[in-house]
This record gives structure tokens, sequence and C-alpha cells, in this order.
């Protein structure tokens, strides 16, 4: 395998094992949870890191995984206490212990090959230089192996607790009575988010973990209420993102990772804009049909009402009738228009006449606008 | 290295009182944040502020505190306004589109950092600096703009001190009642991305959403009173900021940043346990307080219900007040310490191992359950 594709691969994996689990936390709206934790691992990396010294023990990782369990834990005594709410305890908790983590790492920068940038930003393009070797063989890079693993569990635990996950996300109340614990299903969620950001971290660093895990499941949210589809589509809005980031980084020779989550944020705006039913055009396109469609009606009940009377020749006449519905000359006429060639209006003598096919559209969607009333 | 240096080092006292400017300024604007639970929002800007203090590096060429803090504001800025739109126009969640905008726009960061870092002789040199901050650059003139735009908040705040009162604690009185909702909001929104910015310099774009929060947090366990909590939050910012810049330039490598947050989060735990009234301690010893009191009034009121019912002057054993009727039912030993409590306050006596109740004690109950509206 050359070097390019390991990297896209590694890259890949990350984005997979993050938005697997991404779509539950956006969800249960604890996005800003996921950024914290990416920080405060940096402490529990380094607090590992002085009792193994080891960069690459496996006890380093669950050790920053840890971490990650024992920010959301402390979050939730801080809130608990109702001294101070969700969004400030999360604020208060993750910059003490990533600062402790910088700290710690700056005092201790001469023993120590680990810096503060490399954990916050990694570098991907070191990633397949860590290579994986059995019996002399190499097989791979490690990073591969590791984030593939992390990868594996998070899809068995997704797939094995789905219906818990499931309701303890969509109905905690439910999930109580049929005797799921929501706080078991909420901390081994977290646990599994310290543990792929911990994983993630030296590929493509602590903060972009966030951008994968929140992204991807932000974007697919758009696009499908069914929560398998939304999985799916988070996976590959990811591996979508990581393809064209890699590739425009090479181009202009900048942060690879970094130009991953850039464009995870520009495939998410395409989505927001273009989606066929939640994207900002289609709204905007439906909300102008439905006042255009509105406006059709008012016009034909306007000129069913006065039809006859004493001032019909003011009120429907076809110079004067935008005044009397209070609307903008060219949006009158342009109504007319269209009306005309739908055969529902006429004009005769300088007024506006309605048809019968015209009458009976008023008339039927007034009825509906009243039952629906 | 000390207060002595503070003092007769030039350029450690411009450094210390940059940052308690910093940490003045960010604890009066971090009160309404954290009223309006929007302290996340100080989390997004700093992070999204990171491009543009590259973009502004790579138009000018100067590294001039002014271009790059207006670079900053206006990628702050736009990230808060996307984060807004998203969530106006689709069902996006407030903290996913939050925790989206802060990522994408911290990749689009390092994107330009590393794009700077190819050009060749462009002196980039201490742009990574607003990553975690770098007290030890600020140099005069950026206490000077630091000071200035520090007074303008605080001339803003004060002149809009009651819309904006109105706006944290009640947003829709204050729309009913005809003040600019949606103006003052985005002047609000405005002055927090305004003070962050201001403060990465010092503190760095991954911590500054610390100044924001922590020294309001800590102000409001010591006050109910709006005016009260805005000045305490800004003497704990900027208590922290001179604080942690002499430590950290004490000491070689010692990032600023890091070492001020340690601090003012120091501030607000403490002030989350000991602060009187609300803190946890206090909470704790009259919950206490309260519990005893409570256990003593259910003991006393069994015997008084017992010696009522009976001929008033007869005694009752420690097993004929552990069994009797009552909603509460101690373990005996309880039971014994509680009476001999009462005794010492001489609402019972004992005799022979029979306990009776006072007049004492009868008042003392009868006052109790007056209390309780019985």
């Amino acid at each position: 395998m050359n070097v390019q594709i390991e990297i896209q691969l590694i890259a890949i994996v990350v984005a997979l094992a993050c938005s697997t689990l991404g779509v539950f936390l956006i969800l249960r709206k604890m996005a800003m949870m996921a950024d914290a934790i990416g920080h405060t691992i940096l402490f529990g990396i380094v607090v590992a890191f002085f009792i193994t010294h080891d960069l690459n023990s496996p006890l380093l990782v669950i050790g920053a995984a840890l971490t990650g369990t024992l920010t959301v834990f402390l979050v939730e005594s801080i809130n608990k206490t109702k001294l101070v709410s969700e969004d400030s305890s999360i604020g208060l908790i993750f910059p003490l212990l990533f600062s402790i983590g910088v700290i710690l790492i700056s005092l201790y920068a001469g023993d120590v090959h680990l810096d503060t940038d490399s954990v916050l930003l990694g570098e991907i393009a070191f990633a397949p230089f860590n290579r994986f070797v059995v019996n002399g063989v190499d097989i791979g890079p490690s990073s591969l192996y590791v984030m593939g693993t992390i990868l594996i569990i998070n899809i068995i635990y997704v797939s094995l607790f789905y219906k818990e996950l499931k309701i303890s996300t969509f109905d905690p109340g439910l999930a109580m009575v049929l005797g799921i614990s929501p706080g078991i299903m909420h901390y081994s969620l977290m646990t599994l988010v310290s543990l792929t950001a911990v994983g993630a971290f030296d590929a493509v660093g602590a903060i972009l973990v966030v951008a994968f895990m929140v992204g991807p499941p932000t974007a697919a949210y758009l696009l499908t209420d069914d929560l398998k589809d939304m999985i799916f589509l988070s996976g590959i809005i990811g591996t979508i993102s990581v393809i064209l980031g890699y590739w425009t980084a090479r181009i202009f020779d900048v942060a690879i990772a970094g130009m991953m989550a850039v464009m995870v944020g520009v495939v998410f705006l395409l989505i927001f804009f273009f989606a066929p039913d939640r994207g900002l055009l289609s709204i905007m396109r439906r909300k102008k049909r439905q006042k255009y469609d509105f406006a059709q009606i008012s016009f034909l009940m306007h000129v069913i009402n006065h039809e006859g009377a004493e001032d019909e020749r003011e009120e429907l006449g076809k110079n004067t009738i935008h005044e009397h519905l209070g609307w903008n000359k060219e949006f009158v006429k342009d109504i007319f228009n269209n009306l005309y060639s739908s055969n529902l209006v006429y004009i005769e003598d300088d007024i506006i006449k309605v048809t019968e096919k015209g009458r009976d559209l008023a008339i039927s969607n007034a009825e509906e606008i009243v039952n629906g009333i | 290295m000390s207060l002595i240096n503070i003092f007769s080092d030039y350029t450690l006292r411009t450094v210390a009182l940059g940052s308690a400017l910093l940490g003045a300024m960010s604890g009066v604007i971090g009160t309404y944040a954290v009223l309006r639970k929007q302290s996340l929002v100080g989390d997004a800007v700093s992070h999204a502020a990171l491009p543009g203090i590259g973009i502004a590096f790579l138009l000018t060429g100067s590294k001039n505190i002014e271009w790059l803090l207006l670079g900053a504001f206006i990628s702050g800025w736009l990230s808060i306004y996307i984060v807004n739109i998203i969530i106006k126009h689709s069902r996006v969640k407030y903290d996913s589109a939050l925790g989206m905008m802060l990522s994408v726009f911290f990749g689009l960061g390092l994107v330009i950092l590393t794009y700077i870092q190819k050009i060749p002789d462009s002196n980039q040199a201490g742009l990574e600096g607003f990553l975690f901050g770098q007290a030890s650059t600020l140099l005069k003139r950026d206490v000077i703009v630091m000071s200035i735009v520090g007074g303008a908040i605080i001339i803003i705040v004060a002149l809009l001190w009651k819309e904006f009162k109105l706006l944290s604690f009640d947003p829709e009185f204050c729309q009913v009642s005809g003040f600019p909702k949606e103006k003052l909001d985005l002047i609000l929104t405005t002055l927090i991305v305004i003070a962050i910015v201001t403060g990465l310099q010092t503190v760095g774009v991954v911590l500054m959403s610390a100044m924001i929060i922590a020294p309001a947090v800590a102000a409001r366990q010591w006050t109910d009173k709006l005016s009260v909590m805005v000045i305490l939050s800004s003497v704990f910012g900027g208590l922290s900021g001179v604080i942690g810049t002499i430590i950290s330039s004490s000491t070689r490598n010692l990032p600023t940043g890091p070492v001020i947050v340690v601090i003012i989060s120091a501030i607000s735990i403490i002030s989350l346990f000991i602060a009187p009234g609300r803190g946890i301690i206090w909470r704790r010893m009259r919950d206490k307080k309260n519990k005893k009191r409570l256990n003593r009034n259910i003991i006393l009121n069994n015997i008084y219900n017992l010696s009522t019912e009976g001929n008033g002057t007869q005694g009752y054993s420690l097993e004929d007040l552990s069994i009797s009727k009552g909603d509460f039912n101690f373990p005996i030993n309880t039971l014994e310490k509680e009476l001999e409590n009462l005794e010492t306050l001489d609402l019972v006596k004992v005799k022979d191992k029979k306990w009776y109740i006072t007049e004492k004690g009868i008042n003392e109950i009868e006052d109790f359950r007056g209390g309780l509206g019985e």
C-alpha cells in the first residue's frame, strides 16, 4: 500500500468510527460534551504517559479514555448542584483539565516526547510512519489497526445495543419503564466517545475529532428521519469529506486534517442549501409557492365577494383592483395573468370576472381553510 | 521573582496590566453570557477566530495587533452568524451547529497557518502563540488597544444597563416592553466576540472561553444582584490575569493561558464550595441542621402524643418509643442519643430508664405544631 492510500484509509476509518457514535451524540444534544472530551483527553494522555512512559502503551489509551468519562462525571456533578447551568459546567471543567495537561507538558517538555501541538492538532501525514510489525513482517501502519479496532468496537456496541440506544435517546422516560438505565447507556456511550477521541488524536488531533463526530451526523440529520439511514449517510458524508479534504490539502500543500474538517463544513453547507426536503432552497421555494397559491385564492375570493355589488367597477376594475387588495401592482398583474391562463378569470367591460371553474376552486379551497381551523 | 518585580520590571508590568484588563473585561461581559446560558458561545468564537488571524496576516503582511484582532473579530462573529442562520432555517440543534462550526473554523485556521508557514520569509513566527497565548509578547501598544476596547465595552454596558438586564433575565418581557430585542441581542453578542478576540493574544484561542465563563460562575455564587456580580466577576477575572501572568513569567516555557485558566477555575470551584448561603458546604451544613432539628421534633412529638393520650405523667421506655406510632422509626441507639440531646435542652427528663416530656418540651412542640399550621 502506498502512503497516500494509507493516509486516506486511516482518515476514513477515523471518520466512520466518529460518525457512528456522533449520530447519537447530536440526537442527545451532547455535541458540546464531545468537544469537551476532545480537549480533556489531553490531560489523560499526559497523566497516563507519566505513568507508562510509553506513547504506544494500551494503558495510555485506556487511561486517557477514562479521563473522558471523568469529564462527563465532573460536569454532571457540578450540574447536579444546580448552582451552575449545564453549558457553564462544561465550560468550567474542560478548560481546567486541558490547562493542567498543557502545563504538565510545558514543565516536562524536555523529558517527554509529547508536545501540545501534536495532541491538539495531530499530523495525519506522519501516521503511516509508525508501522505495525508482527514477527518482523510489516503489516501496515499501526494507527490503522488501532482505529480499526475502535471502529469495530463501536459498530458492535451500536448494533448490540441499537434498541436501547434508540429508546434512551428519543424517550428516556420510556427507557426507564422498560428497565433500560439511561445512565448506563449514557456513560457507556461517552466512554466509547472518549476511546474514539483518544484513538484518533494522533491522526487528526483532539479538536478536529469533534468535526468528524458532529459534522457528518448533523448533515445526515437534514437528509433523513430514519436512524439507521442517518448512521449510514453520516458514514458516507464523512468518507466523502475525507477524500475531498485529502486531495485539496495535497494541491495547496497545507494541513491535511484541517482541510478534512473544512470539507466537513463545506459538505454540510451544500446539504444545508440543497437538500431535497429540508434544504434552505427547497424550503424557500416551498414558502414562495405557498404564498403564491394563497394569493391566487385570495384574489378569487375578492372577486367573488364584490361581484354584482355597487362598487364592482371600482373594487374589481382591472386598473384599480390592486389598490383594494392592498398589493403591489406588478404582483397583482402576475397573479391575474396566471389565473387568466388557467382559465379561472376573464375580463368583461374592464371588470374582472370569475369563471365557474375559478369559483369552484376558490370556494373549495376556502372551505378547506375554514375546516382546517 | 514575585510581586516586587511587578513594580520594577517594565515588561512584566505591561504584561500584568494587559492580563488584568483582559480578565476584568471578560469578567464583565461573561456575566451576561453565563446568565443567558450562552457560555459555550465563547468556546466557539475563540476557536473560530483562528482563521481570521491567519487571513489578516496574509492580507496585510503585518503582525500589528489591530489587523489581527480585526480579522479575528470578523471570523469569530461570522461563525456565530452562520450558527444562527443554521438553527433558524433548519432543524439542526444549537449545540450541533456550534460544535461543528467551532471545529470547522478551527480546521480552516490550521490550514491557513500551514499555508503561511510555507511562504518564504513570511515572518509568521508568533502566530502559533495565539493557540495558547503568549502574554510575554504583549507590547505597550497592545495594552493601549486593550484599554480602549475594554473602556468601550464598559461604557456600552453601563449605557445599556437596564436593557441588558432585562434581556438576560426576561427576554420575552424585554420584547413586549418595546425594547429592540434582536438589536440588543446583536450588540451583546458583538461585545462578547470583541472581549474574546481581545483576550486571544494573552490566553489563546483554545482557552479563552474559560475567561468568559469561570469569573462569572464564581461571582454568581456570592451574590444575587447583577451589579455586584458584574463587579465581582471583573475583579476575579482581573486578579487571575495578574497572578497567572506573574507565575507564568517566573517559569520558563510556561504558557500564560493555561496558568490563568487554572487560577480562575480554582477560584470558581472554591466559590462553588464556600460561598455563603449558596455554596455546597453551606448547603450541607444547613441540611444537616434541618435534619437534626426535624429528628428532634419527631421524637419529642412522639412522646407528646403518647403523653396526651395517656394520663400525662407517664414515662416511656426506649422500646415504647421505638415501636410507637409515627412515620419515622429510629434505630434504638439513634433514639437514645437524640433523647439525651433533648434532655440536655431540658425538653425531656429521664427517671428509672423512662422518659418524660417536660413543660418546656410541651411548649416547644406546641409551638412547632403551631408553626406547621395545625
